[in-house]
């Protein structure tokens, strides 16, 4: 795959809560994807010795973890930021402006959707609806969910402010 | 917020008397407020509106007033005029309720019992001042069925649900029919898959009982991916225990003993909600062994889907449960003989498992009593884009277009003339004006070269391009699809940069015939639905609006001002007053002016965006133009299609 304005090279986390995660299933292929989504939540990625260890428990062939773990979008192979702004670009946000906030995103931080800040504070995604599309169009930002922004409102949502502050 | 659990129901009749009990205890309170927690008032701020409620009902000691009931609630889907609080038995509407307003509600409304007209619903047509939640126009033509109790329970509380008869439909069939007398009723109450394919329920009910094995399965697919519904979030947030209560039913009538929910990752509060249900129902004995002591056993688990659209397909869902890929598979084989695990398998959507208790409970015939000749009952709709009221309706099915869309939703935003509504999600099609007398059912909406699909409703306005709508179908399938069929993913390609070409001025007149060449293979040779219908968006903006089509591949000019390309912005001098709107909606600071004087637009710092136009409606000072010499954008790089995502 191409070489992105890829994020520095952090050292591999500290693989210990792998094993509690695989500890609350059982071990067959079934439990892969559910102990993915734990492993992907913890580090905010899939950390590459993770889905070693994962394989080797589920006895699942590495490949196909690997392959499950590029398939669904939930899951990411690269270290993400601390903060992960997610575009929604479903229709309803699609045609109230969506794109306009994603172009807005990617002058203001300098990344494109998919890639990281060089100082690991921000991840920029876009996703397909996030089901809130009465409020459209909607940008999730951490925890918090924006809507009915305009391309003017994207250095608020960076530095982190909303209408209640 | 504690919840005493209901001890363990033993026998059937248990339940019914606790239910009454809750019912009678909940009808004798004085006063009940419900504030909204769904997704879209959170978003609004409303947990701090809850939070400033149980601190100010606390501070004035009265939280444990014997008559005052404070409940978080799910979406009442009105969430544009979120965050919603409604003071039940008057139903009192307040909306855009902000914590500061809370000691005020209290003083005035809750303690003093005189409403605040400042925070009651205005209707923008009537400018009307409305007090109670059912003479919001809104609300008016609305009848839930699905979402019945959401908005109204607090879904963490399972005493709520009780109270509002949870659970009976289960002691019912239990207790006193047959499961194929379960599956008769379901028959002929006509009701038909609500996630949009419209596949009879009781049939595919009766084929899983037939279908030879002692070890079945019931599924329910909360995977909503189409862009622009989001019915089934709202449900599973808001009323969990609806939707547990369907699939009990459903694996009764078939013979499953075990059932698993699959939610998308992006719904974090459905995954939450849902799971405090089924251990709720756990404990009380509504799920596990021996339910209501009737000897039947079923138990359901969670399974959070990875963000994978295609996974909305009945046999990806079941390959994902299982933990693999999301591919689907040919679909000679049906789930209902070999689906999950290669073992008998029921998949209903969350709208229908929450229609299915209703149905037992009031019988076949009064739920094929409302709707159209083949489409029974009431659908939920999510009623976004360019329309004024957005948010979740449930109406009987044969309700037309317009009175979705004007009665319900209030008209088009800022008055603009209406376009077109895209149903069915992105397998769907784009309906215009002239047909906006169309009843809604599954057989009028495939007609109009739509599809029911999930029930997304995306209104559009002038100021919507159809062919960028139909790039944006394309392209978001083209990143869904699996990969797995040639057609489909190779179509998808084409037909993406084909589209690209068009917006960017450089498209041609033979595209046209091309992509219509390029949709019947797709739709002929495709693997599973996804692919089959991965044309539709393209195929119905070619029927209706061609013209459009002509204007981008002819003219250059794109008659809706939104493709950047070929679209130019200037501000008419005559018209501006220097009211200073445009200047400061411009993300490019591209306008300056002083106030009271006439703006000026950079053409050079311009990027098109258009947020200027939108805003200067009272005015009408800014207009768009074809881009001159719009043929000199440089053609999109080799391999037009841009780089999937690589992590």
């Amino acid at each position: 795959m191409s070489a992105t304005a890829a994020a520095p090279a952090i050292p591999e986390p500290d693989l210990a809560p792998v094993d509690a995660i695989l500890a609350g299933y059982p071990q067959t292929e079934t439990s892969l994807v559910q102990v993915l989504q734990d492993v992907n939540r913890t580090f905010n990625y899939l950390p590459c010795h993770a889905l070693e260890k994962v394989a080797a428990s589920l006895g699942v062939p590495l490949a196909r973890v690997f392959s499950v773990a590029t398939f669904y979008k939930a899951f990411s192979i690269k270290p993400r930021g601390k903060v992960i702004i997610r575009i929604c670009t479903g229709t309803a946000c699609h045609i109230r402006g969506a794109p306009l906030l994603v172009d807005e995103f990617v002058r203001h931080l300098g990344i494109r959707a998919g890639e990281t800040t060089p100082d690991m504070g921000f991840t920029l995604e876009t996703v397909n609806c996030v089901g809130a599309c009465a409020m459209a169009p909607v940008v999730i930002a951490g925890p918090r969910h924006h809507g009915g922004l305009s391309p003017a409102d994207v250095p608020d949502v960076i530095q982190g402010k909303s209408d209640d502050d | 917020m504690t919840t005493s659990l209901p001890a363990r129901f033993g026998v059937p009749q248990e339940l019914e008397a606790r239910c009454a009990r809750l019912k009678a205890e909940r009808e004798g309170k004085r006063l009940t407020i419900l504030v909204c927690c769904g997704t879209g008032c959170l978003a609004n701020g409303s947990a701090k509106v809850a939070d400033a409620f149980a601190r100010e009902l606390h501070a004035r000691g009265i939280d444990a007033d014997v008559g005052l009931a404070f409940k978080r609630t799910g979406c009442h889907g009105f969430c544009q005029r979120g965050p919603l609080v409604v003071m039940m038995p008057d139903e009192t509407f307040y909306q855009r309720v902000k914590p500061k307003d809370v000691p005020k509600i209290v003083e005035q409304t809750v303690v003093g019992g005189k409403v605040i007209a400042t925070l009651l619903y205005k209707d923008p047509n009537s400018k009307q001042r409305i007090t109670r939640y059912h003479e919001i126009p809104f609300y008016q033509k609305q009848t839930r069925v699905a979402m019945r109790n959401i908005g109204l329970v607090d879904p963490r509380d399972l005493r709520d649900s009780l109270a509002r008869g949870a659970y009976l439909a289960v002691a019912k069939a239990l207790g006193a029919m047959t499961p194929e007398q379960v599956i008769a009723e379901v028959d002929q109450s006509g009701l038909r898959g609500r996630g949009g394919a419209g596949f009879s329920t009781g049939r595919k009910w009766r084929s899983a009982r037939a279908a030879p094995g002692e070890r079945k399965f019931v599924i329910c697919n909360g995977d909503e991916g189409d862009p622009g519904a989001f019915k089934d979030r709202s449900i599973l947030e808001g009323d969990p225990h609806s939707v547990i209560e369907g699939m009990i039913i459903g694996a009764y009538a078939v013979g499953a003993h075990e059932g698993f929910v699959y939610v998308r990752e992006e719904y974090p509060l459905a995954v939450e909600n849902l799971g405090h249900a089924l251990c709720d129902a756990r404990a009380a004995g509504l799920l596990g062994r021996n339910i209501l002591g009737t000897g039947f056993d079923f138990d359901v688990q969670i399974s959070r889907g990875g963000g994978a659209f295609v996974c909305g397909e009945s046999s990806a869902l079941m390959k994902s449960i299982a933990g693999m890929v999301g591919e689907p598979r040919a679909k000679y084989i049906h789930a209902t003989d070999r689906g999950l695990f290669d073992l008998p398998s029921v998949l209903n959507n969350v709208e229908s498992w929450s229609d299915v208790p209703v149905i037992i409970e009031k019988g076949a015939a009064w739920f094929a009593a409302m709707g159209t000749a083949k489409s029974k009952g009431t659908k939920a709709f999510s009623l976004v884009g360019k329309v004024k009221n957005t948010g979740l309706v449930e109406t009987p099915m044969g309700i037309t277009l317009r009175e979705l869309i004007f009665d319900i939703g209030g008209g088009i935003l800022n008055d603009r003339p209406f376009k077109a509504v895209q149903t069915g999600g992105p397998s769907g099609g784009c309906v215009p004006a002239h047909l906006l007398d169309l009843p809604i059912d599954y057989e009028k909406l495939t007609e109009a070269g739509s599809m029911m699909g999930s029930g997304g409703m995306i209104v559009m306005d002038d100021r919507t391009c159809m062919v960028d709508v139909a790039r944006y179908f394309t392209r978001f399938l083209w990143d869904e699809s699996c990969g797995k069929c040639t057609p489909c993913r190779e179509g998808l390609s084409q037909l993406q940069i084909v589209h690209d070409r068009i917006c960017r001025g450089l498209g041609r007149e033979e595209d046209l015939p091309l992509m219509e060449r390029l949709g019947a293979v797709m739709e002929t040779a495709a693997l599973c639905a996804l692919g089959k219908s991965a044309n539709f968006p393209v195929k119905s903006t070619l029927q209706y609006f061609r013209d459009e089509y002509v204007a981008h591949v002819r003219d250059k000019r794109c008659p809706a001002g939104i493709c950047k390309d070929l679209t130019i912005y200037r501000i008419i001098d005559e018209q501006c007053n220097g009211c200073g709107a445009c200047l400061r909606v411009c993300p490019s600071k591209a306008i300056t002016g002083k106030p009271k004087q006439l703006h000026a637009l950079d053409q050079g710092l311009c990027i098109s965006c258009g947020a200027c136009f939108d805003v200067c409606t009272p005015m009408n000072a800014i207009a768009f133009d074809p881009r001159p010499h719009a043929a000199a954008v440089p053609p999109a790089a080799p391999g037009a299609a841009p780089a999937r995502r690589n992590s």
